[in-house]
């Protein structure tokens, strides 16, 4: 279970995000949804520490941390982020890395894994998202949608726990979005945990199981997917989703 | 053979002589120990503590402040009055690493800076130390960006080896100017050792060519990291 218990944060003087609750089952996809500036990235970025909350509790597997506004242990930090693997926006794959280099890096640096182990796992991920025959390519000869693919791989490698997927199809046109969408599907339907903060509507629908839908740093509305794009009971919530599913060119149902 | 030639037939092998023993090992010693000086000192400035921080950046203030024909003074005529003798090598090799020092930690500050925060972040979120990431994700990046630079400072020093004659080290220029004192043909002594120069800095100028290409594999039609 990963749980993050009335988290809050502060950028400066902004109230970024203000007593968040937010629970994730194993196996579940959960969608971080709501205008820009609503708190989704940061809250997503909480969870594998690239931001420390002010305080609030953060708990993944056996592992608690309370924020107290003190600096964290290395060892902490190490501790969680171990357990879990992050997906970026634009891609950030390591440009001076083949596309299997990239996906070896975190076993290699990281794990202290032996290089042929390392590769056949590389490979067999590669293999998962359809990037095998590109794998001695860098990362600049490919489109946006096989970087992504290939930054999912190397986020895997390590087996996290946890999934975090910050706006992975924002990036991309439609076609390219859609090739995303389908590798992070399969890995819903393999019992991935994930966290996605994302506004693409047909990730979110297709994929998440609960969304969380939250605007000015609150949590407004939570809830199964299906309930939240069709039977949105807050105001905010249906305005949004409304706003969303016409510029997806698709309804939220 | 015109008397002009023969002379420079003559003098070419103790011009070469000094620079093969003096100048070339004085500029890779200076140019070594003066890049780990400035990669110590930029990751200070970027990651030190603050008093360490203003240490290293009174360091920089002072070198690159005052003229490198001063400081090689200071340190060979200078100090021996607070009782620091030095020999005329070993005063010229602390002044030009110093510089070379100040210098380019500016130079591999900036390239470390240039490389994207989401790239450190790709190396946090797998769980990567700083100093992993630092060491596999920003340098091999930043290389690339500081070799242009890199290779300006010590083509710069080759040349700047020269001042190192008015401590008596006989190297190309010093050498140049003991026969022309001899044979009372400074133009053509000058003209042969700025040669030697020119050489030297071609050699370096080709290399400089080939680690951009060895670091820029990477990249397509010359976009360089992002």
């Amino acid at each position: 279970m990963i749980r993050l218990d009335k988290i809050d944060k502060h950028f400066g003087a902004l109230h970024v995000l203000n007593q968040v609750d937010v629970t994730l089952e194993e196996g579940s996809v959960t969608a971080l949804i709501g205008p820009s500036g609503s708190g989704k990235s940061t809250l997503l970025r909480c969870v594998n520490l690239l931001e420390v909350p002010d305080s609030g509790t953060l708990q993944l597997g056996d592992e608690i941390i309370s924020f107290t506004g003190k600096k964290l242990s290395r060892d902490a930090v190490q501790r969680i982020r171990l357990q879990t693997g992050m997906v970026f926006q634009n891609f950030q794959l390591f440009p001076h890395q083949t596309v299997i280099a990239n996906v070896m890096e975190g076993l290699l640096t990281v794990q202290k894994w032996s290089r042929e182990r390392a590769h056949a796992r590389a490979e067999e991920l590669l293999r998962k998202v359809g990037m095998l025959e590109k794998a001695d390519a860098w990362p600049a000869m490919l489109s946006g949608g096989q970087q992504q693919r290939v930054a999912i791989a190397r986020a895997l490698a390590p087996s996290p726990r946890v999934l975090l997927c910050d706006e992975p199809t924002s990036a991309l046109d439609p076609g390219l979005a859609a090739e995303v969408v389908e590798v992070l599907q399969q890995l819903a339907r393999e019992g991935m945990t994930m966290l996605m903060a994302t506004h693409d509507l047909r990730l979110a629908a297709s994929v998440a199981s609960n969304v969380v839908f939250l605007s000015g740093g609150e949590v407004v509305e939570a809830g199964p997917s299906a309930q939240i794009f069709q039977r949105p009971v807050h105001a905010k919530t249906q305005s949004f989703v409304s706003t969303l599913s016409q510029a997806s060119g698709v309804p939220a149902a | 053979m015109p008397a002009w030639f023969e002379l420079v037939v003559d003098s070419f092998w103790p011009l070469l002589y000094a620079g093969l023993v003096f100048t070339i090992p004085l500029t890779i010693m200076s140019f070594t120990l003066g890049l780990a000086l400035a990669f110590l000192v930029a990751l200070i400035r970027l990651f030190g503590p603050k008093p360490l921080v203003a240490v290293v950046r009174f360091y920089v203030w002072l070198i690159r402040g005052t003229p490198l024909l001063v400081q090689l003074f200071v340190i060979f005529y200078g100090l021996p009055s607070v009782g620091i003798v030095l020999d005329p090598l070993p005063a010229a090799l602390i002044g030009f690493t110093l510089n070379v020092g100040a210098y380019n930690s500016e130079v591999i500050r900036g390239a470390i800076e240039s490389i994207s925060k989401g790239q450190w972040e790709a190396a946090y979120s797998l769980s990567m130390t700083r100093w992993q990431a630092v060491r596999r994700t920003i340098l091999p990046q930043a290389t690339r960006v500081a070799v242009p630079p890199l290779a300006n400072s010590v083509i710069s020093l080759v040349k700047d080896t020269s001042l190192a004659a008015v401590l008596t080290v006989p190297e190309i220029f010093q050498a140049a100017q003991r026969i022309a004192a001899v044979t009372y043909e400074p133009l053509i002594l000058y003209l042969e050792a700025a040669f030697i120069y020119l050489i030297i800095s071609t050699v370096l100028s080709w290399a400089q060519q080939r680690m951009e290409k060895r670091f820029g594999k990477h990249a397509v039609f010359g976009e360089g990291s992002r």
